[in-house]
């Protein structure tokens, strides 16, 4: 029989501290499906990503009325599209719309994977792919699209920063009725992971086999409940407390993956344990670091806070998992966290102390809505400095910045359920212009030549 | 196939004979039971077998859960792996 005290902290867990599965996510490769043309190819896609991923949602749910564990979202990752789409670039749409399709057609909740990787040199389909972009976010629903700009190994790829800054502007005018929404499905990486779970910037790499399944673990509550639950403990007992919380949400994890890989035929891929908030109270990042001790995140403190919580989450996950991998850390998306949200409002967070907290956490400026009028070239210098932060210290840093049409410091945008609201944060009034208009390569830094 | 059942709620009369009376009727076996009161609420726990059930295990953990509305508690029904997993290394 079990320790009752367990049972009940489990129970208690998922009825209170949104505890979840935040995500299954199929990786599906494409590379099967390039054909002649564009038509036949994405009709392949289409038939391919159905027929792998035909019962993903029917297990999921089975799934999460057994084990008695929410699986929040239902997703499938694909192979950067720019590849297969090489041979008839200027037709890249007819493929997102047919990934589009499918994710409708098996009711998941996203799709990832409308990507390219041009973190050293840019050829001319990819450049018309990535050209694609706006137009296609604009008439999909479903479809998240990430490019990777940069790498420790082969430096910043500044032609493509330039070019991405255009990209967002554009898909932030073309979907200007929803608030600039297509920007929130698009992500721009240095260092990309190759089995991310999570969105908008999960895909398929081409070193994965065939159909892996890989979950992503969420429980941000948890780890402040626990944290809640020895108030007078130094930082050292703090990180021992999140460690060994951290280790029992992945178990769980673990267990769903390798459960739902068996029953799918696919491979079990990996756990991503990522502190994911949502806008819900109590299922916040923001606020497991004030429970730590800051009266506000933002403020000074919050770099050290949130270096020490990612470290000790992913202690605790390493131990949990036989694979642990995608981002596995600390998430601090704007507008899908209601502490975020709230101290952005109050004017205590500002883009610069989010630059530093992305240098210790896992991810990068993420949903971070900037006034409509914020030129390209700033924009583009935004993902330089995230880019380099992510180059320099051999860790995924990404850019999901929302331009927000006809919107000014003071305003919010709105997007609803997990995606959150996010108040307009202003940048700096300076040009970056000309260091952007210079294009070219940033060379890798010196200590990425180990061999 | 083994679960535990969970029943968390205000503490009354009869509620042990109502989910076992219940669990009987679907087959499920009772393996085991510890019941205590935890933070004034009354929690039982039940290790059961579920193997003679006719119904798979997400449809009796949703019976049990609206059967659990029904009796002004809370119900649970989980595989065991999920404990096994969280709590034990």
């Amino acid at each position: 029989m079990f320790n009752k005290y367990d049972v009940i902290e489990t129970v208690n867990m998922i009825e209170r501290e949104h505890l979840d599965i935040r995500t299954i996510t199929m990786g599906i490769s494409l590379l099967p499906c390039i054909a002649g043309s564009a038509d036949e190819t994405a009709k392949r896609v289409y038939d391919r990503v159905c027929s792998q991923a035909e019962h993903l949602v029917e297990v999921a749910e089975a799934l999460s009325m057994e084990y008695g564990i929410p699986i929040v979202n239902k997703r499938v990752s694909v192979t950067p599209a720019s590849l297969i789409c090489a041979p008839f670039a200027a037709q890249s749409a007819k493929i997102g719309l047919a990934l589009d399709r499918a994710a409708d057609t098996l009711g998941i909740d996203f799709l990832g994977g409308y990507s390219a990787l041009v973190h050293k040199g840019m050829a001319d389909y990819e450049r018309t792919f990535i050209e694609s972009i706006p137009e296609v976010l604009a008439t999909t629903n479903k479809l998240c699209s990430s490019i990777n700009i940069g790498s420790s190994k082969s430096g910043i790829n500044m032609d493509a920063v330039r070019l991405m800054g255009e990209i967002v502007k554009q898909t932030a005018e073309l979907t200007k009725d929803r608030d600039g929404f297509g920007c929130a499905k698009l992500v721009v990486f240095c260092n990309a992971v190759e089995d991310n779970p999570f969105m908008a910037g999960a895909f398929h790499g081409v070193g994965e086999s065939g159909t892996v399944v890989n979950v992503g673990v969420s429980g941000p509550g948890v780890v402040q409940h626990a944290i809640e639950s020895i108030p007078g403990a130094d930082l050292t007992e703090l990180a021992e407390m999140i460690k060994r919380t951290a280790f029992k949400i992945t178990r769980a994890g673990q267990l769903v993956a390798r459960e739902a890989a068996r029953r799918l035929g696919a491979e079990f891929g990996i756990v991503d344990l990522s502190l994911a908030p949502t806008p819900a109270r109590g299922d916040s990042v923001a606020q497991i670091l004030e429970e730590m001790g800051l009266e506000s995140v933002g403020t000074h403190g919050t770099t050290a806070c949130l270096a020490m919580l990612n470290d000790a989450v992913k202690k605790g996950g390493v131990m949990a998992s036989s694979r642990v991998g995608g981002l596995s850390g600390a998430f601090i998306p704007v507008s899908e966290d209601i502490g975020m949200i709230e101290a952005a409002e109050r004017g205590g967070l500002c883009i610069d102390k989010l630059e530093a907290m992305t240098a210790v956490c896992s991810v990068g400026l993420d949903m971070i809505a900037v006034p409509g009028d914020t030129p390209a070239s700033t924009i583009s210098a935004i993902i330089a400095d995230e880019a380099a932060i992510g180059m320099i210290n051999n860790k995924t840093t990404a850019v999901r910045i929302i331009s927000a049409p006809g919107k000014k410091v003071g305003d919010s945008v709105n997007f609803g359920g997990l995606l959150g609201r996010a108040p307009i944060m202003p940048v700096h009034g300076e040009s970056s212009a000309k260091f952007i208009a210079r294009g070219g390569l940033i060379p890798a830094p010196i200590h990425s030549n180990k061999n | 196939m083994r679960a535990v059942v969970t029943v968390v709620g205000k503490d009354k009369t009869g509620i042990i004979a109502k989910v076992s009376t219940f669990l009987a009727e679907k087959g499920v076996n009772i393996l085991d039971i510890s019941q205590t009161i935890l933070q004034e609420y009354f929690t039982m726990i039940m290790l059961v077998d579920t193997s003679g059930a006719e119904e798979e295990l997400s449809v009796l953990a949703a019976e049990c859960a609206e059967m659990g509305k029904n009796i002004g508690m809370s119900i649970h029904l989980q595989h065991e792996e999920i404990f096994n997993a969280m709590h034990r290394i």
